[in-house]
């Protein structure tokens, strides 16, 4: 690494980088945290000891938003800050800029977080904060967008390298689905009611839902793979051909997969069918990613046994592949009425979360962060146990949440042979306390795998070095 | 020229590339979700189907602020075994006044939507305030704090009901002059319990 100093300000703003991440792992810790209260509280109701704020509607939000917007959302600014000053060769566009994407970003989660607590909710999933916050959003969304197209704009490599599609179309779409989503007219500083009403709410509402899945926590973390996977491996992507058509072909069809979150509700039919008939396709781009990136790492097999970043990051493009074909399965009508409405959609969201974005997120830290800090990772032990407790965690989890939700749906559809129901709701509910117990152990396990995280990069860039890296000398851009 | 070709135009020109992202993630919603939108049957009132009064707005939001719908959803299946459980399937003219919808995405609880006049109010005021004294296995938090907030504290119902009518709700100025009025004296757990009792009436007649 090159890591001399200049006088002029021509190194990487790398700086904006460490604090995104440092910020990341901070909500990291405490959205898993509140993730793991508020599956505490579906075993022990007591525990939020009659105060509003720590009730079980509150706090699930805050969770939703807290692993969203705080832990996912930075790792992606942070991710995309890192990446595109080295696939552009250039240092980034405006970083006092990027600060404020940094600084503002942190307090409208902090700011949002605690609105969520006093209740003040919009209701809509995974956009549950009000008018203001919606404002606010938007302004540090528009900034991070001039910051990283500005990065592109001037860069000194003239094709525009793959994982910033991904990136560009994270905040691209994003954008698009938040502003529409959001439309609302205020009441008061803390109320507004939805431009939109009943059904046509519903399908805007899932619209947006599905598609935060698919550009951010999809998207944006297959630009996050498609930089670091390569770089970690220490080799090329396996086929360039193959992220083109994967690109695109996902860009498309994953808008349209919206109303299978809607399967035999009150909205037409040919808008739920289509849905499916979406999600279904869906299925060839997301895998064909997940190919490209197995096949890049076939032959750095020997890395893979000691290098606790690539093992992260290889297992999360496993449970990639399992939640991208899970999700499709969900969406067939037939499959859905089984599945609707129970904690197997828990289960699946969390096959995703955890196992996908969770540690391609956590391997790309123990990669970077040394990186950024200078010197290497502080405990390679640390993080290998780190492994293991998140692979523990989250197949509990998910073992957990199948037995729940599949019980769950076929106990509610249970009839006997004169047509009548065989289960009460309240017997099924009380069923589901040994599920909800395992998920409490499975939630233990993750969260003391993400402290030993966080304990290893706090002790990695305890008293670190001032590293300025020098964009490598190219040559000059041919005239486009 | 082949797609390799067009595609190396693409990735070499920064607006071209934010355009073409932007214009193939925009056909699914242009296509999927703009009709739903001015679709006419979509926001035709079902037949009993009304605005919401002062009291059971403050109801509704009160859902809204505590999080019920994390649990609990508002929509029934048009399945055999939901219909007998819960009662008729919901359609979507009885959701035209619900800003925002409430039909949920996972059921901890059980189903709301056809709730309404199941169980009598003082039910429902001692299962708010205590739910395990009685359904003994329930999971639902307790919320006590409903009985002691009054149902006008945040003040503003006239408002709320003002920006409604601005949405296109047919709220009469009487409804708006007389909104403090029906909230005089009642707390946020009256206001609950009235919007739970007249949930799944706007069906009437179609049922």
């Amino acid at each position: 690494m090159n890591t001399t100093a200049t006088k002029s300000n021509l190194y990487y703003h790398d700086r904006v980088v460490t604090v995104l991440v440092a910020w990341s792992i901070v909500w990291s810790v405490l959205g898993m945290a509140v993730g793991l209260y508020v599956a505490a509280e579906l075993v022990w109701p007591q525990l939020d000891f009659g105060y509003p704020w720590l009730s079980y509607g509150r706090l699930r939000p805050l969770h939703t938003n807290v692993v969203v917007f705080g832990f996912a959302v930075s790792a992606l600014m942070a991710t995309a800050f890192y990446s595109v000053q080295r696939t552009s060769h250039v240092p980034l566009f405006a970083p006092a800029l990027a600060w404020f994407c940094c600084i503002a970003w942190q307090l409208a989660i902090v700011a949002g977080g605690l609105s969520l607590l006093a209740g003040i909710n919009a209701s809509k999933e995974y956009a549950e904060l009000e008018w203001p916050f919606d404002i606010a959003i938007t302004i540090v969304w528009v900034c991070f967008a001039i910051v990283f197209f500005g990065t592109i704009a001037k860069r000194k490599i003239q094709p525009i390298y793959v994982s910033n599609w991904f990136y560009g179309g994270l905040i691209i779409v994003i954008a698009m689905l938040h502003i529409v989503n959001s439309l609302a007219m205020p009441v008061t500083l803390t109320k507004s009611y939805s431009l939109f009403a009943g059904a046509p709410d519903a399908i805007v509402q899932w619209w947006y839902g599905h598609n935060a899945v698919g550009f951010l926590l999809t998207g944006g973390f297959l630009g996050m793979m498609y930089y670091f996977l390569p770089k970690q491996a220490g080799r090329p992507i396996w086929s360039y051909r193959l992220s083109i058509v994967a690109f695109w072909a996902f860009t498309y069809s994953y808008i349209w997969a919206g109303p299978h979150h809607l399967h035999f509700n009150a909205i037409p039919d040919w808008v739920q069918s289509l849905g499916m008939v979406m999600s279904l396709i869906l299925l060839a781009p997301s895998w064909a990613t997940m190919i490209n990136g197995i096949m890049t790492v076939s032959g750095a097999h020997a890395k893979l046994k000691t290098d606790p970043a690539l093992k992260f990051i290889v297992l999360s493009l496993a449970f990639y592949g399992l939640a991208t074909f899970e999700g499709p399965m969900m969406a067939i009508k037939s499959v859905n009425i089984v599945s609707h409405f129970t904690d197997w959609t828990i289960g699946h969201v969390h096959s995703g979360a955890l196992g996908w974005n969770a540690m391609i997120t956590f391997g790309t830290f123990y990669f970077l962060v040394p990186k950024l800090a200078g010197r290497d990772l502080y405990s390679v032990k640390l993080a290998n146990i780190h492994f293991w407790l998140a692979l523990a965690g989250t197949m509990l989890y998910i073992l957990a949440m199948w037995g729940a939700g599949v019980s769950q749906g076929l106990l509610w559809l249970s009839l006997d042979e004169i047509g009548e129901l065989n289960f009460s709701f309240k017997d099924i509910m009380g069923s589901m306390a040994p599920y909800y117990g395992l998920r409490v152990v499975a939630g233990v396990l993750f969260l003391s795998g993400t402290l030993l995280l966080a304990f290893n990069l706090f002790k990695t860039l305890q008293g670190q070095k001032v590293v300025r890296v020098v964009p490598p000398p190219v040559a000059a851009m041919e005239a486009a | 020229m082949n797609g390799l070709g067009l595609h190396q135009r693409l990735e070499r020109n920064a607006g071209l590339l934010i355009f073409g992202i932007l214009f193939v993630s925009a056909i699914g919603g242009l296509v999927q979700v703009l009709p739903s939108i001015f679709q006419e049957s979509l926001s035709q009132p079902a037949a009993n189907t009304r605005p919401y009064g002062a009291l059971e707005l403050v109801g509704r939001d009160i859902y809204i602020r505590e999080g019920c719908g994390t649990c609990h959803s508002q929509q029934v299946r048009p399945l055999l075994a939901e219909v007998k459980r819960y009662g008729p399937y919901s359609r979507a003219g009885e959701s035209v006044y619900d800003r925002p919808f409430l039909w949920g995405s996972k059921r901890t609880g059980p189903d709301l939507h056809r709730i309404g006049g199941r169980y009598t109010d003082t039910w429902h005021r001692v299962h708010l305030l205590d739910p395990r004294s009685v359904v003994n296995n329930s999971i639902m938090p307790a919320y006590p704090w409903l009985a002691e907030r009054a149902a006008n504290a945040d003040g503003d119902i006239q408002l709320r009901l003002k920006v409604l009518r601005r949405l296109g709700h047919p709220y009469t100025d009487a409804d708006i002059e007389s909104a403090p009025a029906k909230l005089e004296g009642l707390t946020e757990i009256d206001a609950v319990i009235a919007y739970l009792q007249q949930l799944g009436a706007g069906l009437g007649a179609e049922q």
